[in-house]
């Protein structure tokens, strides 16, 4: 089995752009008659859903935000009652709140569909044992490869991260072939099973699908070659539907996005001018069939390009190119995002006028860790030991209260920390990925 | 009654103590007692010093993160048993020691102890009945 659903995933384009015209437009009329939000906005353009004549007029609609999610928190720009929505996740913020998302049943069917044609390209089936290690709950994550697998009717092993030891005396022992992960932690796993003294020989597992962060070429040769598999990237993001916005088929060559579902398109992040084929821009998607919460124009920060020739798996979805950058200063510290402004937001409430920090990036046995580096200024000093360990504490407390990761926090002198044209450099990423 | 102790927060790095050394040399600032309370992360560096105001100043200046305690220094006998018999004093009367240390290479029959207590003005008081000596602080500056 090469394709989940062959008729769609090597459909003529002409044929997929005639699907997504119509889909688009249904979108656009059901965000106007059922979102003020969406409404408004398309008032203030002068747009009416009238004016979407060809697939190019998606170009006169306005962008979607991650503010604009937030300002409607929570469920502001949902395009249902209530009552039908089924689901909800959500993806940490920048200030506290999160963004927050909602399914129906028929979202959630089609979440279970690209996740479907995702696994199998990654080389599942029904036979295969598919193990998914990413975080279930309110990351989207866990349950979206879960419902992929399912739809498939593979052997689904729930296992959800951490518990690293357990994890793989459970590869062994339940025969997985399939690993779902970050792409960090399947190095993680196969460093702990070096020192348990287990040898891949000993696992079936013949592939993983490994995404929610950025990971290198060279990532992928020592995961394949650790682990004896085949390891695809697979992209997505809670705003779109989570995992299974885009996937690799074996010629690794891009991500094939499942456009008939997410209409993408490549912009200049500065001027929101749409950038031709090839050409590097942040990447903007378009939901043309999900109903609880439909975006218009979302922009992703995530910078990337689309190459639309012809796969060689005989797959005509669009591809991406692996994501090279962000358009803010985001950063993403296993899975999760990280962004100045909380550790900042934190100095601040703990007194600081005017905080110096910086945050140090880099990836230890395979897993990012994160030191916030804190100059100490004398409102923070004290003569004693104890006082300032004790400050040590509660900044990290803190920190890892806002952010849900672990961090360590480093207290430095005052003016150490490198400053360029009198603005501090706020993060130093040091992981070679 | 109390001495200015001068503390600066130090990051663990070669070099640094050189650095604070050298700018109090510079104004020409002795330093009677100091000590070093470290971490692996960070230290505190503790200085008596004859000029604690200038001391102060010029370190600030100079970047560094400082600030000026009150502590108390006494005098206690040169021989066995002698500290002893004030840590003794202060433990009955349960006033706890932040931290302490010993001046510098000063060759006298009394040793000279720099304390740092939770009840300053109780441990003067207490030390004064049993007749521990305080050093007045002119006296400490001027060592
Ligand atoms: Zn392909």
């Amino acid at each position: 089995m090469r394709y989940w659903d062959e008729h769609i995933e090597c459909m003529d384009r002409s044929t997929l752009q005639e699907i997504q015209f119509k889909r688009l437009v249904e979108t656009v009329k059901r965000v106007y008659t059922s979102v003020p939000y969406y409404r408004k906005k398309m008032q203030e353009r002068g747009i009416i859903p009238e004016d979407i004549k060809s697939l190019d007029d998606l170009k006169k609609l306005p962008f979607t935000t991650k503010q604009d999610l937030r300002e409607n928190y929570p469920y502001g720009l949902f395009a249902v009652p209530l009552s039908e929505i089924v689901r909800i996740h959500a993806s940490s913020g920048t200030t506290g709140k999160p963004t927050v998302v909602g399914y129906t049943k028929h979202d959630i069917g089609i979440w279970s569909e690209v996740m479907a044609r995702t696994l199998v390209a990654a080389g599942a089936d029904k036979h295969s044992f598919v193990q998914i290690a990413y975080g279930y709950g309110l990351f989207t994550g866990g349950l979206g490869v879960h419902y992929g697998a399912e739809r498939i009717g593979a052997s689904v092993i729930p296992i959800s991260s951490g518990n690293t030891r357990r994890q793989i005396q459970l590869m062994v022992d339940f025969g997985t072939t399939v690993l779902a992960c970050t792409p960090s932690y399947a190095l993680y796993l196969a460093e702990t099973m070096e020192e348990m003294g287990i040898d891949k020989s000993q696992l079936k597992l013949k592939s993983g699908v490994f995404g929610a962060e950025p990971w290198s070429e060279n990532m992928r040769k020592e995961i394949e070659l650790k682990l004896n598999i085949k390891a695809y990237d697979i992209y997505g993001l809670s705003e779109i539907i989570g995992p299974g916005v885009s996937f690799e088929c074996e010629y690794q060559c891009g991500m094939h996005i499942n456009e008939d579902h997410f209409l993408p398109e490549i912009i200049n992040p500065e001027t929101g001018e749409v950038l031709g084929e090839g050409e590097y821009g942040e990447l903007v998607f378009t939901t043309i069939t999900k109903e609880g919460l439909p975006l218009i124009r979302y922009r992703t920060r995530d910078i990337t390009t689309l190459h639309y020739d012809r796969c060689k798996c005989g797959r005509t979805l669009v591809r991406m190119e692996k994501v090279i950058g962000r358009t803010d200063d985001m950063i993403i510290i296993r899975g999760v995002n990280v962004f100045p402004s909380q550790i900042e937001s934190v100095l601040l409430e703990m007194g600081e006028v005017e905080p110096h920090y910086q945050l140090i990036v880099d990836r230890v046995n395979n897993l990012d860790v994160l030191e916030v580096l804190v100059e100490v200024s004398e409102r923070m000093f004290s003569d004693e030991v104890k006082k300032l360990e004790q400050l040590e504490k509660k900044i990290t407390k803190a920190i890892e209260e806002t952010l849900g990761i672990s961090v360590k926090v480093r207290l430095v002198e005052p003016k150490t920390l490198e400053r360029s044209e009198g603005k501090a450099k706020r993060v130093i990423d040091k992981r070679k990925i | 009654m109390f001495v200015k102790q001068i503390s600066v927060f130090l990051e663990n790095k070669s070099g640094r103590l050189a650095e604070v050394t050298g700018i109090l040399g510079k104004h020409d600032i002795d330093i009677s007692a100091l000590s070093i309370a470290d971490t692996t992360d960070f230290g505190i560096l503790r200085l008596i010093v004859n000029k604690p105001d200038l001391a102060l100043q010029v370190l600030k200046e100079n970047g560094f993160t400082v600030s000026a305690t009150d502590v108390i220094a006494i005098a206690v006998e040169d021989k066995p048993g002698g500290l002893a018999k004030v840590l003794e004093i202060l433990y009955r009367r349960d006033i706890g020691i932040e931290y302490m240390y010993a001046f510098v290479g000063k060759v006298t029959d009394q040793a000279l102890v720099i304390l740092k207590v939770e009840k300053a003005d109780e441990a003067i008081e207490v030390l004064r009945e049993n007749n521990v000596k305080i050093l007045p602080a002119e006296e400490v500056y001027a060592l």
